[in-house]
């Protein structure tokens, strides 16, 4: 049976599926309902107000990636910029008959589900490996770029393992060789540093709840003389390539948060990196077990691990009763049959791939928090060894370690 | 929230009839490590009544919940009822299940049968006919 710890603590480690609110943002989101709520389309003072806050965000947002505010595209979040960067990129290619577009195998649903349906239209799509550690290799990416490539999209930090891509490397092929570079920048606007310009980036997706701003508002960079393709027909907003009457309050919501998050972003990121590694160190006493992912080209927030013999949804469920919130990329979390894509990208097997877990800390946490989560981690995986058939195999030799 | 009933939850809390039985007269293991649940059942028969019933499981909290369940409806049983044990007695009994997670019943009314088929086999007798079926049906899953 799971004891009960002496002081139960509440923790949130699931900050990569999304983050609360800054006060900031809420506040920022409520003074902007109630004083700028006009249309920024309507010519009257109220509305021009309302432009005015827009395209004031619009500057911020194009300041800190290193872009001009034309090249900054407001969105509904990651989905919806993933969706157009790469309709948009497959546009451009399909009009010089060049229908070749590169990924990797271990990106958002939001990229290869759309991928998927490119294929269909008579795309064809190479899906780069990402080897072991997570990483994806640029030798590998200049050996499969072919003269009918029009779109390289390679996200900048996975969300499940964390794993940071050499994004400005790869970019740089894409340059040499004239190919449109997109990267699914989610996990890491707000928490890793990035410069479009520097980085050799012609899109960029990002999405507000992924740093503390509201969920359903995004931005998509598009370097300037890449035409985009519409998803949303309408008004002429966001110049002509998205319709619909701008979430303002959204928006600056978004920009609030995205300027705390900047200003807290290397502070930050040094001390998470300091309790990652001490939860990584801490997680790895409870054998067989493994890291997923690079342990150091990594989300200072990101820890992933698989243990052996246990399925990862009951273990979330009990986590859950001791106060923790995680996630999992076990089939039983994940609504499929499948375990993580991503798992089953780095190599790991189905048997290891349910028995995954992932802890995304919050900017906040601390060291007491990082043991209380490494304390109740190990007295679950051993109740639940404890009547685990697959377990028992191991232990008696039936079945042979996997990690 | 509820992403289980009440009832799911108490048994995957506090699941019964955890662990094995030494020597059992019959075992049943089904389910696998890819598709991520497994189930094992041990049995003690006497005089044609399930005297004691034990399970390990690795699977997911449905699926903990389900073995513990059917565990508690044929403990006590005769032989003849506890054969008739179906999946869906199992996820009434549990107050209902997901639709995704009705396998998890399927497993654990699978696993039961499997024991009583490895305990007519060991012991030479003549399945019933409720059991050939689940044979057959075992075996035609196994290719
Ligand atoms: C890497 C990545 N891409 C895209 C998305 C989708 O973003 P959104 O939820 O804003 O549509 C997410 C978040 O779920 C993500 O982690």
């Amino acid at each position: 049976m799971l004891k009960t710890p002496k002081k139960k603590m509440y923790i949130y480690a699931d900050n990569a599926a999304t983050t609360k609110m800054s006060p900031s943002a809420i506040a920022a989101m409520v003074v902007t309902a109630n004083e700028v709520w006009g249309n920024p389309s309507s010519l009257y003072t109220t509305g021009q107000k309302a432009k005015e806050a827009l395209e004031q965000a619009r500057k911020n947002v194009a300041q800190i990636i290193g872009a001009q505010p034309r090249e900054v595209y407001f969105t509904s979040g990651g989905s919806e910029a993933d969706n157009q960067a790469l309709r948009s990129a497959a546009a451009i290619g399909a009009k010089k008959g060049k229908k070749h577009i590169i990924s990797t195998a271990f990106e958002h649903h939001a990229i290869l589900h759309t991928l998927k349906a490119l294929e269909k239209e008579g795309f064809e799509v190479t899906l780069l490996p990402v080897h072991a550690e997570g990483i994806v290799r640029p030798e590998e990416l200049a050996a499969a770029i072919r003269p009918d490539t029009c779109l390289v999209s390679i996200m900048t930090a996975n969300n499940e393992i964390g794993t940071i891509q050499p994004i400005r490397e790869l970019g740089a092929i894409c340059r040499e060789k004239g190919v449109l570079f997109h990267t699914d920048a989610v996990q890491a606007v707000g928490h890793l540093p990035i410069n479009v310009a520097e980085d050799n980036i012609d899109m960029l997706s990002a999405s507000a709840h992924k740093f503390h701003g509201p969920k359903g508002v995004g931005f998509l960079y598009v370097k300037k003389g890449i035409p985009l393709t519409n998803l949303i027909e309408g008004g002429a907003q966001e110049r002509g390539k998205r319709a619909g009457t701008e979430n303002v309050p959204g928006i600056i919501a978004m920009v609030t948060a995205l300027k705390d998050a900047e200003a807290a972003r290397e502070t930050t990121a040094a001390r998470l990196t300091v309790l990652r590694d001490r939860l990584i160190a801490e997680l790895s006493r409870i054998p067989p077990s493994a890291l997923n992912g690079d342990p150091v080209r990594r989300l200072p927030s990101n820890v992933n691990f698989c243990f052996e013999g246990i399925e990862g949804e009951s273990l979330l469920l009990l986590l859950d009763d001791l106060g923790i919130s995680a996630s999992s990329g076990s089939a039983c979390t994940s609504g499929s049959l499948d375990p993580s894509h991503v798992l089953l990208a780095i190599g790991r097997v189905h048997d290891v791939a349910h028995g995954s877990l992932r802890l995304s800390l919050g900017d906040d946490a601390t060291e007491e928090q990082v043991d209380y989560i490494a304390a109740q981690v190990a007295q679950v995986v051993e109740h639940l060894r404890g009547f685990s058939p697959v377990w028992r195999d191991l232990k008696e030799g039936k079945r042979q370690f996997i990690l | 929230m509820a992403l289980y009933s009440d009832k799911v939850f108490e048994h995957f809390r506090n699941p019964r009839n955890v662990g094995i039985i030494e020597n059992p007269d019959g075992v049943g293991e089904v389910g696998n490590t890819v598709c991520g649940d497994i189930m094992k059942m041990y049995l003690k028969i006497d005089d044609d009544v399930i005297s004691d019933v034990k399970f390990e499981t690795f699977g997911c909290g449905s699926a903990i919940a389900s073995s513990s369940m059917a565990t508690e409806l044929i403990k006590g049983k005769p032989l003849a009822e506890a054969m008739e044990l179906t999946n869906k007695a199992v996820a009434e009994a549990l107050d209902g299940l997901p639709d995704y997670k009705m396998h998890c019943s399927v497993l654990a009314e699978e696993a039961i049968q499997a024991a009583l088929i490895d305990y007519y086999t060991k012991k030479g007798l003549e399945m019933p006919e409720e059991l050939k079926k689940a044979a057959a049906r075992a075996a035609a899953h196994e290719e």
